[in-house]
């Protein structure tokens, strides 16, 4: 290969590699947030729900006051909502877990189009949003000297450098929450409720205390996922606008076996993915001809299929998950 | 005594989340700026208020009915089938693929191929992520899920690249021929339901509810889809081959759910496209927890979201604040009442039941 062959291929990988950082953050988040509620034993199939829900409400705020923070606030507060009304049906009432979090899917499915088009006007879309109001990438100190440098300065501004605020909370959590989990009492505590609740009660802690915790922790973090899809990646809402990406981060936290490192990895692999089949559109193959766009865009969710059958085996999820405390009748 | 318990609770349990979905839908209205009282009205005479509305009513029910058995059956074995939509988009295919190969035939017969075609189509698309439940345990809520979305990737490639009628740009085959249109029973009993498509498969639909209900009660296969659902360890001890139920009972689902595409296709679309269903998949789940997984209830919860989906379809018209998009909002409330608090309503309508009956409350719920 030639010298100019050789630096557009490092290029392209650079380029790939930072879409992947960037594409990873809402699955991280996400799948973070289905972490801290499955290790207190509650299932969350309404990560999407969550996700959407909050995207809706992080961009309708930012585009009516203008300020990013508030928006991010509104979302938030918005997939604090729906974790709560989980909380309620999985905690206190001990329904269905897989069902709870299904309806909040649908609920959020059919109220964010409602209240966006009644409030905006369009179908189903906020307006877009202007500068101040979404998270726009940040330029690292010495971006521009070290540009220079031949490959540690494109390592440094494509894919260390130049995200936004959401992307950095998101790779930031990985680490916390391995803290959390593993050196704090309260992860301690988290770890046990979903282990063995009867242990956790009879130790004279509350079950559904750390459990709503944990919901508390899911919500936000779900919050700022959905920030990262309509205020930081897309400069608005758009209608379903989370495309599966709750269910991809779910099946990244069954990949990841309920672990913050290996979910990391599973969730860049799912955003590897996405990142090639950007680029693979339209593109030909040698030997094969043109692949059908279709198929590219259907390779994070066959991957997903193809991760669940193959490598899950194995895996064991928190032994308390989906177990309502105390038992029904 | 026992009895009018029974009948009570069947009646009152439904009946509350039914309130709290309206007071959900009641509250969006409210928040788009619209007045609910006048909201519910345009919708109850949107769907009932005359031969079309609830012509139309009955079509959509038709639909939810075939979606409600998809989810119902194998939630009798304990497994959630969300993949209503993508199986109903795969029976759409095999009905269209018999139309396009002996499309030329009589038209009975080959409303009578396409039939079984789609539903074959419909069980073979929920084959994989059941045979994966059933030997990999793999999440049947998550694979089902995906599939909807590979289906929907599959549709639109098989649109652009195959079907799709020559010399036009919209994303459809080209129109059947007129004799395999379906009548309406309008038509077939000579009155007027103004354009409704309601038409003869929605018998098929109540056939299809009173099979589910000999397949689950009547026969030994359902006794083990039940005894599945109740206690997969106590069923394998009991020599019931589980991974076969799982198999049997998704795959079930999944043919119920590709006859939605022949009420669609040969009743009202006449062409397949890449929306075939419109939701109807989800709606199913919906119908299915409200209709406690009783075909009778399933009859009249898939009656009830007709009405609902007619009714805002109207509501859309003559409030454009109001999209048809709240009714998936009263399927997910009516999901989560029914399906995820459903213990505190068995446990308040219950007692209060009770004291007001005394009634020995064991038998009853």
């Amino acid at each position: 290969m030639d010298g100019a062959g050789a630096a557009s291929g490092l290029s392209l990988l650079l380029s790939l590699a930072g879409s992947t950082v960037r594409l990873a953050a809402p699955l991280v988040l996400a799948a973070l947030a289905g972490l801290y509620a499955e290790r207190s034993g509650v299932v969350d199939i309404g990560l999407e729900g969550k996700m959407l829900a909050a995207a809706f409400a992080g961009a309708a705020v930012a585009s009516l006051t203008g300020s990013a923070a508030l928006g991010l606030g509104a979302a938030v507060a918005a997939a604090l909502l729906l974790a709560l009304l989980h909380g309620i049906a999985a905690i206190v009432a001990g329904g269905d877990q897989i069902v709870s979090g299904m309806a909040l899917n649908l609920i959020a499915a059919g109220a964010t189009p409602s209240l966006a088009a009644a409030w905006f006007g369009q179908r189903g879309t906020t307006p877009p949003l202007p500068s101040g109001a979404r998270f726009g990438p940040i330029v690292l100190p010495f971006a521009q000297t070290l540009s220079e440098v031949p490959v540690v300065g494109r390592v440094y501004t494509t894919i260390l450098g130049g995200h936004s605020l959401p992307v950095y909370l998101a790779w930031l959590a990985v680490p916390l929450t391995a803290f959390v989990l593993a050196r704090t009492r309260f992860g301690l505590r988290l770890r046990a409720v979903g282990e063995s609740p009867e242990a956790v009660d009879a130790a004279g802690l509350s079950v559904a205390r750390l459990r709503f915790l944990a919901l508390a922790v899911n919500g936000a973090l779900c919050g700022v996922a959905g920030v990262c899809l309509s205020m930081a990646q897309g400069n608005g809402f758009l209608r379903d606008m989370s495309a599966g990406r709750g269910y991809l981060a779910l099946a990244a936290l069954i990949f990841g076996k309920w672990r913050p490192w290996p979910v990391l990895c599973a969730c860049l692999l799912f955003a590897a993915a996405d990142a090639v089949q950007a680029r693979l559109q339209g593109a030909t193959l040698p030997g094969i001809g043109a692949v059908p766009v279709q198929l590219i865009q259907a390779l994070p969710y066959l991957l997903t299929v193809a991760i669940l059958a193959g490598f899950v085996g194995a895996a064991r999820p928190p032994r308390a998950l989906g177990k309502p405390y105390p038992p029904i009748r | 005594m026992r009895r009018l318990y029974r009948i009570l609770a069947a009646v009152l349990i439904p009946a509350a989340s039914l309130g709290m979905a309206l007071a959900a839908v009641a509250g969006l209205v409210l928040l788009v700026g619209e007045a609910p009282g006048t909201a519910l009205l345009i919708l109850v005479r949107g769907a009932l208020g005359d031969p079309e509305g609830i012509g139309y009513t009955l079509f959509y029910a038709t639909d939810y009915v075939f979606a409600g058995l998809a989810v119902a059956l194998p939630f009798q074995a304990g497994l959630f089938n969300i993949g209503g939509e993508g199986q109903a988009a795969l029976g759409g295919l095999g009905a269209t693929l018999v139309v396009l190969a002996v499309g030329d035939l009589p038209a009975p017969l080959v409303f009578a191929a396409a039939a079984v075609v789609a539903a074959g189509f419909g069980a073979a698309w929920a084959f994989v992520p059941a045979l994966l439940q059933a030997r990999r345990g793999s999440h049947l809520v998550i694979t089902t899920i995906m599939f909807n979305f590979i289906a929907a990737a599959l549709m639109t490639w098989l649109l652009v690249e195959v079907l799709i009628a020559p010399g036009q740009s919209a994303l459809e085959t080209r129109t059947f021929r007129p004799a395999l249109w379906l009548p309406t029973l309008a038509d077939l009993v000579g009155g007027d339901a103004g354009g409704a498509p309601l038409n003869p498969v929605a018998l098929l639909a109540l056939l299809a509810a009173a099979f589910y209900w000999v397949l689950l009660r009547r026969t030994p296969l359902g006794y083990e889809i039940r005894a599945a659902g109740l206690n997969p360890l106590a069923a394998r001890a009991a020599g019931i081959r589980v991974p076969r139920i799982i198999l049997l009972s998704v795959c079930g689902g999944g043919a119920f759910a590709g006859l939605i595409a022949i009420n669609e296709l040969f009743g009202a679309q006449h062409r397949l496209t890449a929306d075939l269903t419109a939701g109807a998949g989800f709606a199913g789940i919906a119908v299915a927890l409200l209709g406690r997984g009783h075909p009778l209830g399933i009859v009249l919860a898939a009656v009830l979201f007709g009405a609902l989906n007619q009714g805002g379809a109207a509501l859309s018209f003559d409030m454009p604040n109001v999209t048809r998009d709240v009714v998936i909002v009263a399927e997910g409330v009516v999901v989560f009442v029914c399906g995820a608090l459903d213990g505190v309503a068995r446990g308040h309508i219950g007692q209060s039941l009770r004291t007001l009956w005394t009634a020995p409350a064991r038998q009853a719920v």
